[in-house]
């Protein structure tokens, strides 16, 4: 049943990426290309999204089990640190080059767009390096310990 | 600063971000996890026992879309600009930047900003500032 309703979510994640125009590389340039000509789509569908969003994790914050009975395994993470900043801007980067972020990605590589199966390529190498140094960072860790 | 009126479609992207809203929602009700689809993939690289299914088949949502989209109408044509090296670099970029930074545009952006959690309030300042400076440079320093 949870994997069933993940598909669901994805499913309808995908159909709203590309109702709002989202799985353009092109268009959400426009909206980070405030110096040329402005494209504000994309601040409406943050819009459009936090507004049912922030209703929705109202609710699920007062819940003690998901709806299927399962556990909530929201996030707890408060902190602010230099990996939180970092790693966003250096996906800020990233987005800005290509237009890409990894929801637009995948939808695009569903449609069957070469240069979307490159970045998502280029994109799980990037997390694959992450896991390699996290391993190497906790494998020196216990060493020391 | 100019607004080009031509590409700007408000009441689609309104919409479509009530599908996202939508989406995200019933995740967080039914699955109890933020819908970060970074966190999602990533998570596929450490696989743990009972852990895989639900994100294999949240991603097969994502890419399965423009199958089903196909059913009703046509596909929009996305347009990418960005040089096949462009597209290498700025895929690591995203891949590493979304892990140590704990989320992307989904997981920060819509699902952290509805939670009014300050560290994706953060996140999100970050990826977008940067985003705008990138685009700037490129664009009207660089001129690519």
């Amino acid at each position: 049943m949870k994997n069933f309703s993940a598909l669901l979510a994805g499913l309808i994640f995908g159909a709203g990426l590309m109702v709002s125009g989202m799985s353009n590389p092109a268009k959400v340039r426009g909206f980070l290309d405030l110096a040329g000509a402005w494209d504000p789509s994309l601040a409406f569908v943050m819009v459009g999204a936090i507004g049912v969003g922030l209703v929705a994790f109202a609710v699920a914050g007062r819940l003690r089990r998901t709806l299927l009975g399962a556990e909530m395994r929201l996030p707890r993470a408060r902190q602010v640190d230099r990996r939180l900043v970092g790693g966003s801007v250096l996906f800020g980067v990233g987005w800005g080059i290509a237009g890409f972020c990894p929801g637009p990605a995948l939808v695009a590589l569903g449609m069957g767009e070469v240069k979307a199966v490159v970045f998502v390529a280029a994109m799980l190498v990037g997390m694959g390096v992450f896991e390699l140094l996290e391993r190497r960072k906790r494998a020196a860790s216990l060493r020391a310990a | 600063m100019t607004i080009d009126w031509n590409a700007f479609t408000p009441w689609a992207s309104l919409a479509g971000g009530a599908l996202i809203g939508l989406a995200v929602g019933l995740f967080a009700l039914l699955n109890g996890r933020v819908a970060g689809i970074s966190g999602i993939v990533g998570g596929l690289l450490r696989p743990r026992k009972g852990d895989v299914a639900w994100r294999a088949s949240f991603v097969a949502g994502l890419v399965g879309a423009p199958a089903v989209w196909l059913l009703v109408t046509a596909l929009p044509k996305p347009q990418i600009d960005a040089s096949w090296g462009a597209l290498i670099i700025a895929g690591l970029l995203v891949g590493v930047g979304t892990r140590y930074g704990a989320g992307c545009t989904s997981g920060h952006g819509v699902c952290g900003l509805s939670r009014l959690s300050p560290r994706s309030l953060v996140a999100t300042l970050a990826f977008m500032a940067a985003g705008f400076v990138t685009v700037f440079v490129l664009r009207h320093l660089l001129g690519v």
